[in-house]
Formats: C-alpha cells, structure tokens, sequence
C-alpha cells in the first residue's frame, strides 16, 4: 500500500508545522493528522513527515514506536480495546481478551495489537479507559461498553458484520 | 558536524576561577568551569572533580567527548553543601570549620554541577548500596552471555559486577528477549539484549558525527536502539561506537569472534590512511594483527578515529608480501645487495642518480634518504596521494608523513612535482640510476619502458607490483605496524609509533638498511637504534631542533612547518 499525499493533508501539516517556533515540535501533531487521514502510519509516511519537519527519520519513528496509538500497521475495520488497568484486570479482563482472541483465531499473548487475516477486528489491550467502576470496560472503535460479560462479548461480536 | 574533536592544539584557555571542594574528605581546587565535549565552558560536575580527585566513580552513559545524557544512574553519589542560617550566613562549627548540610538524596555526579565548599562522598554505605541496586536493575534483562560476548575483558558490566554485583540472581521473573544480531550497518552488529541503553551511541553519531542515524525505539523493556527500517548506519566513524558501546551491544562486524581480548598486546601506534595521523592501539596476537583501536589524544584525533582508517590493516598480513631480498631476479642476502648497491652508488656520477621516496615513509627514514640524496646529489621527491577531506577527522591528504617528506628536503611544498623531471631525465640518459621507496612509480609518469632504460633499478616496497617487478634490487620493507619510527602530520604534529609484530622473511624496517647504506655511502656513522637515529635527526632538521624521541612522550609535539 502506498502513501499517497492528498492536498488537503500537505495542507493541514503545513499549517501545524506554522503553530510552533520549531519545525520539530509540531511532529506528533504530524502523526497524528496522518493516522486521522489513513488511519496508520506506514514507513513512507514517516520518510514524508521527516521531509515536512527537516528532521532524520528516526527521530519520527521513535516516537510512532513509543506510543501504541500510533498505529505502525492498518487496523482492522473494529478495533476491539480491552482495559487492562488495575480495576479492570482484577474485574476479569485478561479473560475478556482471551475470549476476543479465541473467538477470532487470534493469538492472546503476543504482544501489541493483533489483527485477523481478513482485516477485519484489531483485538489489544489498553490501559485505564475512566471506568473503574464498572469493570470490566471494552470499547470498539469509539463506541465505549462497561461491565462486559462473555455473553454480551458474543453479543458485541455479532453485531460486527 | 561538530569541533569535538579537533585536529589542532587549542588555543590556551581563558583563566577560571578555581573553587575548593572536599572528594571523601580530601580537599581539592578544581576550576568552577570546564570545556564540554563541544568544547564550550559549562559548570564543572561532580564527575569531573573526582576524576581530578583520582575518585573512581562509576559510570555507563557519562563520556567526556559527549553531552551529558545522565541516565544510566550508575554515578549517584551522596553530597553536602555548607549549612547556612537564618541570616543567609554559612553555619561554623564549634572548631571554626564550616558546617556541612549533607543532603538527604543522592545525586548523578555526572550532571551535577560543583558550588564552593561542596562535600563528595563516594565510598558511604548507601553509595554502595545504590550502585548494587543500580547494576542489579541494568543486569535484569541481560541475558550473561559473557562466554561468548566480544566485549568480555573489556566490559564495565564485568568490572563493575566485581566491585558491586551479586553472587547469585535474585531474579525469578522471565527475562524480555529482544533483538540479536541485528545488522545496524555494514560495519555494526547490534545485540539489544546486552544493552544499557546508555545512548552513547546515539549521541555520538548525532553529535560528534553529525549523522543522526540511531534512536530508541519502542517502550520500557523493550527499548532498543534501531535505525529508521532501511536507513543503514554506515557513515565513516561507526566503529566508534563500538568502542564507546560500555557493554557488549555494538560489536565489530570485522573483530567479533576472531580473538579475546584479553590476549591481544596492544601497541602504540599512529593509523597511515591520511595525513591526520590519529593515534592508535595496535591489537596484536602471536604476529598477527587483530584491530586498531584510536588512542586518546587530545591534540590530533581525540578519542575517535574514521572506519576506513581502523580497518586499512589486512594489507599487512597478505601472503603475497615481499619476504626476500633479490638481486637480478635471484634470492640473496642482505649483505650482498647491500654491499652492491653500496658499491655502485659510490660509483655513480654526481647527478646520475634519482631517488623517489614515499611519503608513507617515517621521519628517520625519509631524512637517512636526504643523506644519500646529498652525497649523490640526487633529485628526489615522493608521490601526492589526495582524496576527500571531511569535517571531522579525514583529510585531503591520504600520506601520512607529507610534512616528514617536506622538512627533510625529499620533496618540494608541491610534492611530486620533480616527477617530469626525472622522467626526463632518465629519457635523456642522464639519470642511470633510480632509487624507489614505496611507490609503484609505473602508475605516477614512469612508465616501463622508461624504467628499463636504467642502469640500475633499485626498489623497496611492502607489496608487490609493476615497479617491483622490473627492479635489479628488491628490498622487502616493513609496514609501520612493523617497526617504529615518527611521522609528521598535517598539522605539524611529530609522533612515534611502536613496533607491534615481526614483518615477513627477510623484510625489514627501510631505517636498518638505509643506516648501513648511508654509513656505507657517505661515510657518516650509522645509528643502530631509532632513539640515537631520531635525535640525530633532531639536531640536522631545523623544524626538529630540540626534539628528542624519549620527549615525544604518548601523543607527540607539534613543530612549525
């Protein structure tokens, strides 16, 4: 798959690279409007925002590779978050993931997102998503779900199609 | 592209002001100011004022040719400043010593700056017990493959787990496995999980080589250092980080596998690839030679040197080396070709005679040659070699000694420029005699046809070639890995160089047979050791006046060219 600049993108960095005193400050606001644009952010898409900034590659994908929403590979069509943080892992989330990940082949301990050969759902963990409460909470794609059972699980499941 | 290390003396530094701290209780003045990597004056750190205390203090990330990164964490020392009152006034002991307030945390003795009166402690309890907690926490995910890892022997992991580590792992957790034998470049191979992310590396090659090549990338435990995925780490002065590298991350595509450290005798010596003359340390075993290393030197290479540099060293040990003295084609002795080509430059008419030396050649060599060249008045000169120069290290000038060739009357401010003249000469008849050193002359105007009109060919070379092959006198010469001897840089920069193998069969250093033939020829009294050769040198050269070997020291003298 290849990068392909549209003029409306070229446009939106060359104006969030004007908001700061220095070109490389701009660079997450970068990678943020080329993830928001293409929904991830390939190699050639680095190459061309280190262009847009005058800076090394590297010190763009270090930061792609330090933050995990900075997707390096293209989602699926449902992004299923599980949260993991305290409340969540004690409430049954590591058994909520396996359940996603048996149900769609994928492999539960790897690490990082994991997405099914068909593109369709990314299945990974996230931390605390400001439910404690409610434990355990998923969200699929910005759709947000609290105290998640196996069963409505499945349920959710279904209703992607 | 940065001025760390520069390849010129610095100019005398502005005065500072000196400021009085204790290290572990010794007092010492230490300047308030010291120049950076960059050479800028920044505050002097605490660091700094126990090196000048001749204080150890351990260190991973902290390197004086590098910014201050203070991550590593392995410098923490504890400290205290003077205790001041109410009234802003220092508190004074009872026995009129000014009271110490010792702070109650540690700090990293690499970034922090010393203030008068300041108090180091480096040897306390809780010192101790931090850089136990400290190697024990960077050891967590080390995978302890010291059998089998390049830098064992060399490794502040190793050394400083003699003075704090643990006899035995506490550690029950699974360790996080990265990446191994990751190819970082052509010359670099990366073993993530040795690690310590101390980012000398990075900062090297941003800094100091001015190509920001190297991050880290990923989160937590599995940082590791990369290149931008296709960008290859290959610029001229990677294997530096190999030497910084304090673990054994980086190694050398070239060295790793091929010998433990611990056996390699390391000589002193210089690198011959460019006019610079960076110093360096010869790692030898049993006659063969293994790696250079640069050596410190603060007035010529600082502590780096360039890749091609470090690995133009194989040429040395190629089989097809001249190992036997020739005369018309035939083997012989030392003695006997000496004894002719003596006898036949007693022979030759003044101004028959040609010599072309090499400016790869040392000091003594060159000027025992400027003693043959003015009993046979000879017209002489030597062979310009030029290349790219570049900002840091690398010059233009891809002979080592130009400047030896030049002060000792071999060749001209513009080398190589008598080469016509020679070429002529011989067309014409009047050179009959041709001495070469080190050149293959075939390839610099004299071709061989012109060659064979000589009378007498006499040639002194390491390697063979067209030259070598068309000479009546082959005398197989040593490679400076091989004798000792001095070289004259660019910058005027006179330094010796030690022997640190055997060359091949009959070779020999060029200085032991030019002596014989010089005391032979010219009457002068020969100088059988290099010391006496360099100080009569000394005396003769006017830009050597008042040098003498022994004075030369480590890194050399700099004379007026």
């Amino acid at each position: 798959m290849s990068f392909k600049v549209t003029d409306s993108l070229e446009a939106e960095v060359n104006e969030l690279i004007s908001h700061y005193p220095v070109k490389r400050a701009a660079s997450l606001m970068v990678l943020h409007a080329i993830q928001a644009e293409h929904g991830w952010i390939s190699q050639e898409s680095i190459e061309w925002a280190a262009k847009k900034l005058e800076l090394p590659p590297i010190n763009l994908y270090e930061i792609v590779t330090f933050y995990p929403m900075l997707r390096q590979h293209p989602q699926g069509k449902y992004a299923i978050k599980v949260c993991r943080t305290l409340s969540c892992a004690l409430g049954g989330a590591y058994e909520l993931h396996q359940l996603f990940c048996t149900r769609l082949g994928l492999d539960a301990h790897a690490h990082g997102p994991q997405t099914t050969k068909d593109g369709k759902f990314t299945v990974e963990f996230v931390e605390c998503l400001a439910s404690c409460g409610t434990a355990p909470v998923m969200m699929v794609g910005d759709k947000f779900y609290e105290g998640v059972t196996h069963k409505q699980a499945d349920e959710i499941l279904g209703k992607c199609q | 592209m940065s001025t760390a290390a520069t390849t010129e003396t610095k100019p005398a530094a502005p005065v500072i002001e000196k400021i009085k701290v204790k290290v572990d209780g010794r007092e010492i003045e230490v300047p308030r100011l010291t120049a950076d990597w960059s050479g800028k004056l920044t505050p002097t750190t605490m660091i700094q004022a126990c090196e000048q205390a001749k204080t150890d203090v351990p260190h991973y990330c902290w390197h004086p040719q590098l910014p201050v990164a203070g991550n590593c964490r392995m410098c923490l020392v504890e400290f205290g400043t003077p205790a001041m009152g109410p009234d802003r006034k220092p508190v004074i002991n009872p026995d009129g010593t000014a009271k110490i307030a010792k702070s109650p945390r540690p700090a990293i003795a690499c970034a922090t700056p010393i203030s008068p009166g300041m108090e180091i402690y480096t040897t306390t309890p809780a010192v101790k017990q931090m850089r136990e907690g400290v190697l024990e926490s960077l050891l967590i995910n080390h995978p302890l493959d010291c059998p089998i890892c390049d830098q064992a022997g060399e490794c502040k992991l190793q050394e400083y787990s003699v003075d704090y580590g643990q006899s035995a792992s506490r550690f029950v957790e699974a360790k996080v496995h990265k990446p191994k034998a990751v190819d970082l470049g052509p010359r670099i191979m990366l073993d993530a999980e040795r690690c310590v992310l101390c980012t000398r590396c990075i900062r090297f090659t941003r800094d100091i080589a001015g190509d920001d090549k190297l991050g880290i990338i990923n989160r937590g435990s599995y940082n590791t250092i990369a290149t931008f995925p296709g960008t290859p780490f290959d610029n001229n002065y990677t294997l530096n980080t190999v030497d910084i590298c304090p673990v054994g991350a980086l190694t050398s595509k070239d060295f790793r596998f091929q010998m433990r450290v611990w056996f390699l005798k390391e000589t002193k010596s210089l690198c011959t690839s460019c006019g610079t003359g960076c110093s360096t340390l010869l790692g030898s075993r049993e006659e063969k030679l293994f790696r250079y290393t640069p050596r410190d030197n603060a007035a010529v290479n600082g502590p780096w040197m360039c890749d091609a540099g470090r690995l133009n060293y194989k040429w040395i040990q190629r089989a097809d080396r001249l190992k036997e003295v020739q005369v018309f084609g035939k083997k012989n002795t030392w003695a006997g070709a000496l004894y002719q080509i003596s006898d036949r430059l007693k022979r030759a008419q003044a101004g028959s005679v040609a010599i072309i030396a090499s400016a790869r050649q040392t000091n003594e060599e060159l000027w025992l040659i400027s003693k043959l060249k003015a009993k046979l008045s000879a017209v002489s000169d030597s062979v310009a070699r030029f290349g790219e120069a570049d900002k840091l290290l690398v010059s233009a000038d891809k002979n080592p000694n130009t400047n030896g060739a030049r002060l000792t009357g071999i060749c001209f401010t513009e080398i190589g420029s008598n080469l016509p003249q020679i070429a002529a000469g011989i067309q014409s008849g009047k050179i009959r005699t041709l001495i070469v050193f080190g050149e293959d002359v075939t390839k610099h105007g004299l071709s061989a046809d012109l060659l064979a009109k000589l009378e007498t060919l006499i040639v002194s070379d390491i390697l063979p070639n067209e030259t070598v092959k068309l000479a009546h006198y082959v005398l197989p010469g040593a490679a400076h890995a091989e004798k000792r001897g001095s070289f004259t840089n660019t910058k005027g920069r006179v330094q010796k160089f030690m022997k640190a193998v055997e060359a091949p069969g009959d070779a020999r250093a060029e200085w032991e047979f030019l002596h014989e033939l010089v005391h032979n020829v010219t009457g002068q009294n020969g100088f059988v050791t290099i010391e006496g050769l360099f100080n009569e040198m000394a005396k003769d050269v006017p830009a050597f006046n008042g040098l003498n070997w022994a004075a030369l020291g480590d890194t050399g003298v700099t004379v007026q060219i």
